[in-house]
């Protein structure tokens, strides 16, 4: 059996998987209930400062998008932080702590850019028993028109400065949430490193609008016929995450920072190339708010039987292994050739690989062949862009072969070199550097 | 429970029943459905569907104007091809056609469900009455249409459309012909055939002319003086007789008589039936005579067909529906004897029988089956008459692809043709291609001096 326990900067928990701060972590009622089902851990619903607390809408906070059969794929948030007193959190956090001891439990903290604000906040989330804060520098919408979240995660050197107000006022681990809404993700991550994190974690949402009512031409979701942008979670920003993980897992100035990988993680698959890409672990929102607590089981039990089928013992075992073949674009080996390939037993004859590649690529796939319709690959033709696989309704059915060092390439005419070559020798690149003789 | 007194009886069910056997066969999709249903679709590439299609409707493009919630343009993309869309959802056996190409039978053996997705976007255009067609400028040509069936409609439709004035001709009281007096009344509830007619001839420029039969009240030629055009869109009136001893006791009908009356009924409790029917045939007609009867409240059906399961014309859907309403299907029995008893149908005798080098034989072997109602569902004939010189063979019309006949002026589609499919998409396809050929042959020739702008 795979060994699932998790030490992420100090903080053990008996899997990867916590809750992200939000809706499914605001109070003791749902926590207990997420910890009940096996959750790891639960990153608590953002706290404010003291004080009359925050209010939200009382319209819709939501919006989405949906895939076939209203498979929700994306969705949209304008829910501000906790709209709960401080004190009846930071006492049903130490009370659910106390409860669950094997459990993490950390407090997500968004006060404003005053080094007394944090100064004030934090013996008091320090004396719940809380294992670590993260410091919430992503909300995108409401907090961040008040100088928070995203307002502090978009300007590097405030990230820097609170961070190390945190770093000097509590004992607690210090997880920096980054915001996405920005142009070169290392900035931020560089940033806290700097100002001393113990961590960092991504993504928080991303300023969006889910859609528009074509009868009241209000944006979703619509507030009294008027919209604003909300944060976007869910699969759809999957790739979104996983590329700015990546970035930071391979900066030289960020590399070994430990991540908290957050961004559409919904089955134990997401949560695994995560990891890969340097996570330590995963938090997740949106899989919960779509199906409930229970989902913790499926990942659980998918990642324990994938990492037993593959001989991964610990959690160490797949945490970065990704990161190495994460390259640029101009180190990407322009010898390796490969052509798609039609498993006609496979093949239901939809016709959507011809003609994607008929109007929009190559124009290197039949649609008759001796006037049966029949779809095979034009080698002569084929550039193994891959389009058809990912337009092929049947899993399996197009693949992408490699061509052997030393066969013809029919496009080229020419046989696959077996030498590594990329960009920055080629011929074609007026910057290239001289090969070596 | 109903009575299982014997004869041929009215009123065996209680009211209620009638009313639940003879409900819609497959309820209307709801939106719900029909956005999931639709979501199935692949958008194929020259879909495989499409080109099953009689009337090549564009299936693909229809389905995704409902999963994007778009059912009028949906509709619109259905008329254009299939005025009689509507009907063509309900009657057409799509799982022999588009369904039949669907590639989702090849992916997991399940089609996408066309034929009820076109029902979903047909129903609601013509539930709002949205109308897509304006008439054209009239031109003054006149046309006539004999037969107001599938044929006929989609044709003088079509016509309507270019700007030609039409009468359509109809031995029967109602429009709609196989529609309204030939389909089983659990695939055309709600008097849906007459609600058709009536969405179709709202276009404008159809005159509807009942009671007048072809051979009776005119000739071919008469027609032919009179009009600028013919289209003869007639249906099969004729029954093929069985030749037998017996044949002519009481309780051996006709199977398109009994379906008729079944859809001319409203409460279906005047029908009377027998309490053990025999159904001779092995088609569409048979199922839908044989299933009626059983809905009915008869206690034993039988279909006795003389060739095998494989040889049947009715689709396997329609063998299993009749079955799962406790019909039972007998191959390789043919009739030989009807036993009559006070002048009435007592049972019948069947030889049975086998294939001899492709040759259907009797295997010397009898069989015999009680019955008090007989119904024959052996095929219909063309009954031609007035048609003069028309060019006919093996009994029907010889028309080119464009439905041109042997005469000039004169056009044909449906199931008078030869090499039609005796299917109500076939019809519409026939009648709608002679319009564009009758428009076309208008436009070919001199313009008409008195046209009206």
């Amino acid at each position: 059996m795979a060994d699932l326990r998790n030490n992420f900067v100090g903080i053990k928990s008996p899997n990867p998987f916590w809750l992200a701060s939000a809706p499914p972590t605001d109070k003791a009622y749902n926590v207990e209930r997420a910890f009940k089902a096996g959750w790891g851990g639960v990153v608590w619903k953002t706290l404010g400062e003291e004080g009359p607390p925050v209010v939200n809408v009382n319209g819709p906070r939501y919006g989405a998008i949906w895939g076939a059969d209203r498979r929700l794929l994306g969705l949209n948030n304008i829910e501000l932080i906790t709209d709960r007193d401080l004190y009846v959190n930071l006492r049903e956090m130490k009370q659910v702590k106390m409860n669950w001891p094997d459990r993490a439990l950390i407090a997500s903290i968004m006060v404003p850019c005053e080094e007394n604000a944090w100064k004030a906040i934090l013996p008091l989330v320090e004396e719940t028993g809380a294992d670590g804060i993260e410091l919430n520098f992503g909300c995108p919408h409401g907090m961040s028109e008040r100088g928070m979240g995203s307002a502090v995660g978009q300007v590097p050197e405030y990230i820097e400065m609170v961070v190390r107000w945190c770093k000097q006022y509590t004992r607690m681990p210090v997880i920096t949430k980054l915001t996405p809404n920005i142009t070169d993700i290392r900035k931020p991550a560089r940033a806290a490193r700097a100002g001393g994190t113990d961590a960092v974690s991504l993504i928080n949402t991303i300023n969006s609008i889910t859609g528009v009512n074509l009868d009241t031409f209000s944006p979703e979701p619509s507030i009294d016929g008027r919209g604003s942008h909300g944060g976007y979670c869910g699969p759809a920003v999957k790739p979104i995450a996983l590329n700015m993980v990546a970035e930071i897992a391979r900066d030289t100035e960020t590399h070994g920072l430990p991540i908290s990988g957050i961004g559409g993680v919904t089955t134990w698959r997401d949560a695994a190339e995560f990891m890969a890409l340097g996570a330590g672990n995963v938090q997740v929102c949106t899989a919960a708010m779509t199906y409930g607590f229970k989902i913790v089981q499926e990942m659980i039990t998918g990642l324990s039987d994938w990492m037993d089928a593959k001989g991964h013992r610990t959690l160490d075992d797949i945490s970065g292994r990704a990161v190495p073949n994460v390259t640029d674009w101009q180190y990407l080996n322009l010898n390796y050739i490969t052509k798609a390939k039609i498993d006609q037993d496979a093949c239901i004859k939809c016709g959507r690989c011809h003609i994607a590649c008929e109007d929009t690529s190559h124009q290197a796939i039949t649609q008759l062949v001796n006037g049966v319709r029949h779809f095979e690959v034009i080698e002569e033709e084929c550039v193994g862009c891959n389009l058809c696989v990912n337009v092929c309704p049947v899993d399996n059915c197009i693949t992408m072969e490699t061509l052997p060092a030393g066969t013809l390439d029919r496009r080229t005419g020419k046989p696959v070199d077996p030498n590594y070559a990329n960009w920055t020798t080629h011929p074609n690149n007026p910057m290239a550097r001289q090969a070596a003789e | 429970m109903g009575t299982t007194q014997s004869g041929i009886l009215g009123g065996r069910l209680p009211l209620a029943e009638y009313e639940a056997n003879f409900s819609d066969l497959h309820a209307p999709l709801d939106r719900h459905e029909a956005l999931v249903a639709a979501d199935r679709c692949y958008f194929c590439h020259d879909a495989p569907c499409m080109t099953a299609c009689p009337t090549a409707i564009d299936i693909p493009l229809f389905i995704r104007q409902i999963a994007t919630g778009n059912p009028i343009g949906s509709a619109k993309t259905i008329f254009d091809q299939n005025i009689l869309g509507g009907m063509c959802a309900r009657v057409c056996p799509t799982e022999t056609l588009c369904e039949e190409a669907c590639v989702r039978n090849t992916a997991e053996e399940r089609p996408v469900e066309i034929g009820r997705l076109q029902r979903y976007a047909s129903d609601i255009a013509m539930t709002e009455n949205k109308q897509f067609y304006t008439r054209s400028a009239r031109t003054g040509r006149r046309v006539a249409v004999v037969g107001a069936g599938p044929a006929g409609l989609a044709c003088a439709h079509r016509l309507a459309v270019k700007g030609h004035d039409v009468v359509i001709y109809d031995a029967r009281e109602k429009a709609g012909g196989l529609n309204e007096y030939g389909i089983a009344a659990y695939k055309a509830v709600d008097d849906f055939a007459q609600k058709e007619v009536d969405y179709v001839l709202s276009i404008g420029g159809i005159e509807v002319s009942h009671g007048k039969a072809l051979g009776r009240d005119f000739s071919l030629a008469d027609l032919a003086g009179e009009f600028d055009a013919v289209f003869l869109g007639l249906g099969l009136a004729g029954v093929n007789a069985l030749r037998i001893e017996g044949e002519n006791a009481e309780g051996v009908e006709d199977a398109v008589d009994f379906i008729a009356a079944l859809r001319q009924s409203k409460t279906k409790a005047d029908i009377p039936v027998g309490r053990r029917v025999v159904v001779l045939g092995g088609g569409m007609t048979a199922i839908d005579a044989a299933v009626q009867a059983k809905l009915l409240g008869a206690e034993e059906v039988t279909i006795c067909y003389r060739r095998g399961k494989e040889h049947m014309n009715a689709s396997g859907f329609e063998q299993d529906l009749a079955a799962s309403k406790g019909v039972t299907i007998r191959h390789w029995l043919q009739p030989k004897r009807i036993a009559v008893k006070d002048g009435r149908v007592a049972g019948i005798e069947l030889d049975y029988t086998t294939l001899d080098n492709g040759k259907l034989t009797t295997t010397g072997e009898t069989g015999i089956l009680a019955a008090d109602q007989i119904f024959k569902a052996i095929g219909q004939t063309f009954e031609a008459s007035a048609l003069g010189a028309l060019r006919m063979k093996s009994g029907r019309i010889v028309v080119d692809a464009e439905g041109r006949t042997s005469l000039e002026k004169v056009w044909a589609g449906g199931d008078c043709v030869l090499g039609g499919e005796d299917l109500t998409v076939s019809a519409v396809a026939m009648g709608r291609d002679a319009a564009g050929s009758i428009d076309r042959a208008f436009a070919a020739a001199q313009p008409l001096a008195s046209a009206v702008a």
